[in-house]
């Protein structure tokens, strides 16, 4: 067999080079820790950044030399560059939360940044694949990441909650995933998404058996995106994890789900669009629905944010309902845009929470607006993003999506989501209300100045969500450029 | 190039920018600076309507530049006869209601002058847009500032009135937002001029569902923000609550927001739909106008009852609107004025008792004339000029309007007039129990003359009234070019219709 090995090409190296990065980096510090967890514990997280950094460029540079990689294991397209840069810099952003949240609650350790860059380094991957196998590991290295990082304070009670149920309802999901992947490997013959698509246009192949692995798959990726009916832990378990983490888990393992979800969605199942498009379109609704009725009554900002990421899912899933090159690139957009405004968002959060997370209730923001104007204006830029207000990334989002809606004649759908996008808007309207409207609570009296790392994590989301507001052009032509799968 | 409608539009936006990054030390400086930048506004605003070439209806200081590629969506501003007199009327009230504003705002005065620049940048980029998506995205900036004067600087319910202020608009700008982008998808543009141009030529073919859906999904957003009854419930709210800055551009300037969108688009893309649903619009607006007047008179409030003179009048603008005569339009579109000045000089004046009292109930009043003859002077040109007597501004257009009314269908004036009836029998009351009676101590006390800042914000608006009613030649030339054009143009047949979309000055 050894006589067959070809060595892998210098550019099929250079495809893989941000999974190389991180991979290394993340090794290097755990070697570090025994020297430096003592004496300079913010180390890891430098080193992070650097790595993210160093993989961004690695990402570009693979996009320069975009093909296939690794008999055809991999794929580095404009797609897969766009989601690679998205939860890349979801992992900086990540990192630049971390810093405060790690320092107040005593818990630096190399451990934690590791398994960030693990995490990442499986999205990386995911979104990067043509082979139904690859997706599979990607998917495993990054949700076990996650599911530990869930449970990071291992002597917090919520945490282990939180970390317990990602972990069995998310292993239920990967089964169901691989389920889909083992009868699409019967039916074809092949884990590659090019040729399953060629190879099931067969018409010997009974339409119900694709449509069960198309099912199966859906029910996975529906729970990782916490799409609805699958929605049911996101939740509990964005309120019990550590803050960083929780807006960690609702913006990348969700892009890169995202974007495996449109990869084989639109590329092995293009074909049985008919089978699968009414039961997105259920789905879109539903979350929706779910979401932004979930969140009137939350009282909990995390809980908020995390019925509001539900609801925001369920827009995403309107543009992949729509199976159209339009709605893909409608919804990488939303991606950016929805990773921005969330982690801005999610900064505020763990600003004002405190140690132990103790502030997280709506009220906690009182008079926000009068003891810290510029982190209110900041997060009034969020919010207003969230509700889509022009001139945010939010709006052009929505915008996209709902275009792409109407393209594809899902008329119903689009009035549907707009009008539920009028219903999102009261509960984050209570959020403005209250930094604005109320008197400076204890909560906010005692708050103390913003931290340089929490600081950069409101700042940079906030000029991108301006950029993708007042600029949408660049990003959008991206995304439309390549939001088409090799034919 | 950059044209004067350029600047009026980005003085305003840099006014914001530049109040946002002023030190909090200098709060003091703030309002003299917003007042400045306004006024500077105001006084390049006229130079448009120096400019204004008269003699052809079609958009004139036109910027037509690229914002976003792909989708297409074009920076398209221009003005006509329609938009441009709102536009003045924009500029003419923010300096107004910054020196409203000049004592009665304490807290966060940064914020708040700030507000009133981004909101008067909203208002006039309303105004100001040929671009579907552009008036979008100008209609909804709108929204922003608002929500925060009334919400932050308000009196006590204000929270309750400003969440609903914002739901009810949100609400029916998405499903705007919907049919635009619909539209999108038929013409391939955002371009308003293109679209009419495509819907008169035949190009875009619309079912008469399409057509009917359409229509309504854009007036439900109209008459939410005129409102028209029964949507109007928010507005009585909103007004009280707000602050009197607030209540002034969101009487005389953001109510127009509706009935100018009713004209300039509801109108010309959907001709045959506007004219089979007038029938039961001409209703709601005449409802409107009596039912708006009868709870105005019960009123023990004194912004509540003008907020509700305001559901009246604003009937009337949209009866006539939907009579669908030269007459009617041109009454329409004067009475939109009309309003913004007399109803923004009353909720002015009513902010000035209220400063004094610190109340405004009615029965907390009494004999104001005797304390201060000169307010209840002024007091008493506006009611009149509400009211509708002759020689002051209301009475040209509500008779412009009911006349056009009558055209269309005399049963419908009869019923409009009522509401003047009553308007006078409401105002009148008011005027009477508030000014004349008794002179309690506590309004003796309490009850100073107007201040020479109070007259520079009464006076304008009193001059106009006289103006607006005495020589209405200023004004209704150009207003009723577009609005026969407009009217030319939303015939039921088709072939005539580009000629709004003409004019000679619009670059590509």
């Amino acid at each position: 067999m050894l006589a067959n090995f070809v060595p892998p090409s210098s550019d099929d190296m250079l495809r893989f080079s941000p999974e190389i990065i991180l991979s290394i980096a993340g090794t290097l510090l755990m070697v570090l820790d025994p020297f430096f967890a003592k004496r300079m514990p913010r180390l890891f997280g430098h080193i992070s950044i650097v790595a993210f950094i160093a993989a961004i460029f690695g990402a570009v540079a693979a996009n320069s030399v975009a093909g296939p990689a690794f008999s055809n294991l991999l794929i580095v397209d404009g797609f897969a560059t766009f989601f690679r840069v998205l939860v890349l810099g979801i992992g900086i952003l990540t990192v630049l939360l971390s810093y405060l949240y790690l320092d107040r609650e005593k818990a630096e350790t190399s451990e934690y940044h590791a398994l960030l860059l693990f995490s990442v380094m499986g999205q990386c991957l995911m979104v990067a694949s043509n082979d139904l196998i690859m997706i599979f590991i990607g998917l495993e290295i990054s949700s076990i990441a996650s599911y530990i990082l869930a449970g990071y304070l291992r002597d917090d009670k919520r945490n282990n909650e939180s970390a317990l149920k990602y972990f069995l309802l998310g292993s239920f999901a990967t089964a169901f995933f691989l389920y889909g992947v083992a009868i699409v490997y019967g039916l074809s013959g092949s884990t590659q998404l090019d040729v399953i698509r060629t190879k099931l246009n067969n018409p010997d192949i009974a339409m119900g058996a694709i449509g069960v692995a198309a099912g199966l798959m859906l029910v996975g990726l529906s729970f990782k995106i916490s799409g609805a009916p699958f929605q049911v832990w996101a939740p509990d378990v964005y309120q019990g994890a550590p803050a960083p983490v929780s807006v960690f888990m609702a913006t990348g393992p969700k892009a890169a789900a995202f974007a495996i979800f449109l990869r084989i969605f639109m590329t092995a199942f293009q074909q049985s669009a008919n089978l699968w498009e009414p039961f997105i379109w259920i789905s879109a609704l539903l979350s929706m629905t779910i979401g932004n009725f979930g969140a009137l009554n939350q009282n909990n900002l995390k809980r908020l944010l995390a019925y509001s990421s539900i609801a925001h899912a369920g827009y995403m899933l309107v543009a992949i309902a729509a199976r159209s090159e339009l709605g893909t690139s409608a919804a990488m957009f939303y991606l950016a845009a929805y990773a921005l405004m969330n982690i801005g968002a999610f900064a505020v959060i763990i600003h004002i929470a405190g140690k132990g997370e103790r502030h997280l209730q709506v009220e906690d923001l009182a008079g926000l607006g009068k003891k810290q104007p510029v982190t209110a204006a900041l997060m009034t830029v969020f919010l207003l993003s969230l509700i889509g207000v022009p001139l945010t990334g939010g709006f052009f989002g929505k915008f996209y999506i709902f275009n792409a809606a109407l393209k594809s004649n899902l008329v119903w759908l689009a009035v549907l989501g707009l009008l539920n996008s009028a219903v999102a808007a009261y509960y984050y309207l209570r959020l403005l209300v209250v930094m604005y409207m109320h008197e400076p609570g204890e909560v906010t009296q005692a708050l103390e100045p913003l931290t340089p790392g929490l600081g950069a994590a409101l700042v940079l989301p906030a000029l991108g969500t301006f950029f993708l507001g007042i600029m949408p052009s660049a990003v959008l032509a991206f995304a439309r450029s390549s939001a088409v799968f090799g034919k | 190039m950059i044209n004067l409608l350029d600047l009026v539009i980005a003085i305003p936006a840099i006014g914001f920018l530049i109040a946002l990054v002023i030190p909090r030390a200098m709060e003091k400086f703030i309002r003299i600076f917003a007042l400045g930048f306004s006024l500077l506004a105001f006084v390049v605003s006229l130079g448009l309507v120096a400019g204004l070439q008269s003699g052809h209806a079609g958009q004139q200081f036109v910027t037509n530049a690229v914002w976003i590629q792909n989708p297409e969506i074009r920076y398209h501003v221009g003005i006509d006869g329609l938009s441009l007199w709102l536009i003045i009327l924009t500029t003419f009230l923010t300096p107004i209601a910054v020196l409203l504003s000049w004592n009665s705002i304490h807290e966060r005065s940064k914020e708040f002058f700030a507000l009133l620049l981004l909101l008067e940048f909203g208002l006039v980029g309303v105004f100001a847009s040929w671009d579907l998506f552009l008036f979008y995205v100008f209609w909804e900036i709108v929204l922003v500032p608002m929500y925060f004067l009334i919400g932050i600087w308000g009196h006590e319910r204000r929270i309750y009135a400003t969440v609903k202020f914002f739901l009810y608009t949100m609400t029916g700008s998405v499903l705007m937002l919907a049919a635009i982008i619909f539209l999108y998808g038929q013409a391939g543009t955002f371009d308003y001029v293109t679209i009419l141009e495509q819907l008169a030529s035949g190009r875009i073919l619309l079912t008469h569902t399409q057509e009917t859906l359409l229509f309504l999904a854009f007036f439900l957003a109209f008459a939410i923000k005129v409102p028209l009854f029964p949507l109007h419930t928010w507005l009585p709210d909103a007004h009280v609550e707000a602050p009197t800055a607030g209540s002034v551009m969101l009487a005389s300037v953001m109510l127009k927001m509706g009935t100018y969108g009713l004209v300039r688009f509801c109108l010309p893309m959907f001709p045959t739909a506007a004219r089979e649903n007038a029938p039961w619009i001409a209703i709601l607006a005449i409802i409107g106008i009596v039912y708006g007047a009868l709870v105005a008179m019960v009123q023990p409030n004194m912004k509540k009852l003008v907020a509700y003179s305001s559901v009246s009048h604003l009937g009337f603008v949209v009866l006539g609107i939907f009579s669908f005569t030269q007459m009617g339009l041109d009454g329409a579109v004067y009475q939109m004025l009309n309003h913004g000045i007399s109803t923004g000089a009353l909720f002015l004046m009513v902010g000035f008792l209220y400063e004094r009292r610190h109340s405004l109930e009615i029965s907390s009043f009494g004999g104001v004339a005797t304390a201060a003859p000169w307010m209840a002077t002024l007091f008493l040109i506006t009611t009149l000029a509400s009211i509708g007597l002759p020689t002051l501004n209301n009475f040209i257009g509500e008779f412009l309007v009911l006349q056009g009314a009558a055209q269309a269908n005399f049963s419908w004036s009869v019923f409009a007039s009522l509401g003047v009836i009553f308007s006078a029998c409401y105002m009148l009351w008011l005027y009477q129990r508030v000014f004349f009676g008794a002179l309690s101590d506590e309004v003796k006390h309490h009850m100073p003359e107007l201040s020479v800042r109070e007259w520079a914000c009464a006076l304008p608006l009193v001059v106009m009234m006289v103006w607006m009613g005495m020589y209405s030649q200023s004004f209704l030339p150009s207003v009723s070019e577009t609005n026969a054009a407009i009217l030319n143009g939303s015939k039921m047949t088709t072939p005539v219709r580009a000629g709004l979309a003409g004019g000679g000055s619009h670059a590509r």
